[in-house]
């Protein structure tokens, strides 16, 4: 019943947002979509290779939830980690020039699509293995609390890495420890070929928070306004010192699981009913154009993004391999 | 009816304590279950209870005496209804056992010459001394792992930290290795020097994903931007009848994978000069302690500055005939080999490795061409073992210079066994060095 009514009070303010953060959102979701658009385009051509995992459907989550940070704080995800990448404010020639492998890529070449970081916009990776980031998140939160800082370390990870043991074991010891940490579950309704409903027993992942004491709320997260509110809350309750939070974002990948995966655990019009009725760039672009932004300025926008990363896919083809002196760098710092 | 009671046995590896405390009198009458006595051994202070219903006859053993071994009678109990025990003292064994009648070493052990500078310490009490010291100097290391800080350690070898440092230095964790782990790697990786304590490197395995696939190949797959300076350590190796899962060496498997460091000290200057410099490494380093050693004193440097390389090998003895290279707890053995084969007029050279990966495989090449004969020794498994990679190592390296093929002695192919003579049987003996040693000299 809470919910409904602050719901409702959302609405009711939307019209009270500020233009220019409105327009930057929009303009951070439709770089990550032309930026994942790009990258499943470059993949088919064989620029890119291994794993790729494109967030394309889920741009309001990160978009929104950037939008309540400070400087300083840390952010860690798993393997679907472009969105946030460029979030962060990373470059998307560098994260391009990663997927396809070369030397101007973020990790020299080395990590790939799943392995990228960056310690100067606070983005502390993609992990590779399933929730291994969510107990480094909690730890990151620690570093935070032991230095005294306010700030707080923002862990994203998926609906198929909620049932991994050690979110859990990172649960407790957050609770326990008061560690400034928001926990966002990006439920997408499926790990990998696998539906929520048939992996994951309980009505709701945030519900599981409960059992170690953590405040946690679910989320509209393809309304990008819904997501800030959110963010806000938790943001603000974790720098008070009060220890973890929960995020269950209710989200939708249009795409594969990776580039690989034919989808066939669920329906065409299951995923054309949700592009229609609730795509998060569609959403907040009808809410510019309510508030006056003129079609015109929106296709200029996009026409610059495209531009972007246009200039992000020559560069990361034209970038030269690692060099082959690479191999044996990096493996220990001395 | 007098019954004995014995000093009991209040750990695997306990044998002997101190009586600290009687918390009964000859003539009280005492009940199955009161509290008679408190033993400290080397891990902790116990309280002892009755077994039998009775009345104490003698005390046998005086408080705060040290060293008393396990099994000695410390105490007669009589039935309530016989006499006081002036009357029974004649029936006592031995006699009442002060303090300074009993050793508090055992007496067949070579004593440990003292260098300069230096005092006679207990390898836990290194491992101690180096944590606190580099606690005083750099704020960003703190402790964290199973009963480190209230209870001072499940092996004692936190003892005090908390009180020195506090519980902002000194962490508690749940039982949860994966999660601590993954929480220590994330610390490091926010910049602070985790010391992550596993009560046992057993438990390690629950954490190996996050030290494997997060601690040791982020710095690579970042291209050199993620370091993550952290010290995983703790006990390694055989216990004392704790069979197979409580009881395995692990220096293989660490040492297989790039990005880490692999430490294992084996006297209390190794324990305290690598462990310092493992907390000072920016790199992941396995630091594998060994429970049995962590009660043997030696002389180590007092110096706060005192610190040994990572990566160096030390030769604990010279010799020309056989090289035997070991680590941890077999470096002792290996010297107690050494002297047995003197009488065989063998001069063995034993090399403490100290540091598994990377590998001091210069000093190993080094004595082949001297002694042109090798035996490793180990307490783990034989197969892909440390031995097996010293083997090849030597092989690609030094093999014009062998006179005889390289002799692993190693911990058997099996899980270890529960049963005394079967454990013991599973594990490398000072007689196997030595049998290994005089086969690659072709002696008898």
């Amino acid at each position: 019943m809470k919910k409904n009514v602050a719901k409702k009070m959302l609405t009711e303010t939307k019209m009270n947002y500020d233009l220019n953060l409105l327009q930057d959102m929009y303009k951070k979701m439709l770089l990550i979509r032309r930026f994942e658009e790009k990258a499943g385009q470059l993949y088919g051509m064989g620029q890119i290779g291994g794993f790729c995992h494109l967030y394309i459907g889920q741009e309001a989550v990160v978009v929104g939830i950037q939008s309540a940070q400070i400087e300083g704080d840390s952010i860690v995800t798993s393997y679907r980690d472009h969105g946030h990448m460029l979030a962060c404010d990373m470059d998307p020639k560098g994260v391009m020039a990663e997927l396809t492998g070369r030397k101007d890529g973020y990790s020299k070449g080395k990590g790939g699509s799943m392995h990228m970081f960056s310690r100067e916009k606070g983005f502390f990776g993609g992990h590779g293995i399933v929730a291994a980031q969510v107990p480094i998140g909690a730890g990151l939160a620690f570093s935070h609390k032991y230095n005294g800082t306010n700030n707080v370390s923002i862990t994203y990870f998926g609906d198929g890495a909620a049932n991994q043991g050690q979110v859990y074991e990172s649960y407790n010891i957050a609770s326990l420890w008061k560690l400034p940490v928001v926990f966002i579950i990006e439920n997408n309704k499926y790990g990998m070929g696998t539906s929520v409903n048939r992996s994951s027993a309980g009505d709701n992942l945030a519900d599981r928070g409960k059992a170690y004491g953590i405040t946690s709320e679910i989320v509209d997260g393809m309304d990008i306004l819904a997501v800030r509110e959110s963010a806000i809350r938790a943001i603000e309750y974790c720098r008070s010192g009060k220890g973890p939070y929960i995020l269950e974002m209710k989200t939708y990948r249009y795409r594969g699981h990776s580039m690989s995966d034919p989808a066939k655990y669920r329906t065409r019009d299951e995923v054309d009913k949700i592009r229609k009725t609730s795509d998060p760039i569609e959403n907040i672009k009808s809410l510019l154009n309510k508030m006056g932004v003129e079609e015109r300025t929106l296709k200029e926008i996009d026409t610059d993004i495209k531009s972007v990363i246009a200039e992000a896919a020559t560069f990361a083809q034209d970038s030269p391999e690692p060099s082959e002196n690479e191999l044996f760098t990096d493996v220990t710092v001395n | 009816m007098t019954i004995k009671i014995l000093m009991p046995a209040l750990s695997p590896t306990m044998e002997e304590g101190t009586l600290s405390k009687w918390l009964v009198n000859e003539g009280d009458s005492i009940s199955s279950g009161d509290l008679i006595a408190e033993i400290e051994t080397d891990k902790a202070t116990m309280e002892v209870e009755a077994v039998d219903d009775g009345k104490i006859g003698q005390l046998l053993v005086s408080e705060g005496t040290e060293g008393v071994k396990v099994n000695t009678p410390i105490a007669l109990l009589v039935d309530s209804s016989e006499l006081p025990h002036a009357t029974i003292k004649k029936i006592a064994d031995k006699p009442y056992l002060e303090k300074e009648k009993i050793p508090t070493r055992p007496v067949n052990e070579k004593p440990v010459s003292i260098e300069a500078n230096s005092s006679l310490i207990t390898v836990r009490e290194a491992l101690r001394n180096a944590m606190a010291e580099e606690m005083r100097v750099d704020k960003s290391v703190f402790v964290m792992g199973e009963e480190v800080a209230e209870y001072q350690g499940a092996y004692k070898v936190t003892q005090g930290l908390l009180d020195e440092f506090g519980d902002k230095r000194v962490y508690d964790t749940p039982i949860t290795e994966h999660g601590f782990a993954g929480i220590g790697i994330g610390a490091a990786f926010g910049n602070l020097k985790p010391i992550v304590e596993f009560m046992t490197f057993n438990f390690a395995m629950q954490a190996m994903d996050q030290i494997i696939n997060s601690a040791a190949k982020t710095l690579y797959m970042s291209g050199g931007q993620m370091g993550c300076p952290i010290v995983f350590r703790g006990p390694n190796g055989a216990a004392s009848r704790v069979a197979a899962q409580h009881s395995q060496c692990y220096a293989s498997w660490y040492s297989h994978c790039p990005g880490l460091k692999v430490v294992s000290p084996w006297s209390s200057k190794d324990a305290k000069g690598l462990l310092k410099s493992a907390i000072r490494d920016p790199d992941p380093v396995i630091f594998l302690e060994n429970e049995v050693m962590y009660g043997q004193s030696f002389s180590c440097p007092d110096d706060e500055d005192f610190i040994l390389p990572i990566g160096k090998a030390n030769i604990e003895q010279e010799g020309d005939d056989v090289t035997i290279i070991a680590f941890s707890i077999m470096v002792g053995k290996s010297i107690e080999a050494s002297n047995l084969l003197k009488e065989k007029n063998i001069n063995a050279e034993v090399i403490n490795l100290r540091t598994l990966r990377p590998l001091d495989i210069d000093t190993i090449i080094d004595s082949v061409k001297k002694t042109n004969r090798v035996v490793t020794c180990e307490e783990g498994f034989p197969f892909s073992g440390i031995g097996a990679e010293i083997s090849a190592l030597i092989t690609e390296k030094a093999f014009d210079w062998l006179d005889a093929p390289v002799k692993r002695v190693t911990g058997k192919d099996v899980p270890m066994p529960y049963a005394a003579n079967l454990e013991k049987l599973a594990l490398p003996q000072v007689e196997d060095i030595v049998n290994a040693c005089a086969e690659v000299c072709y002696e008898d």
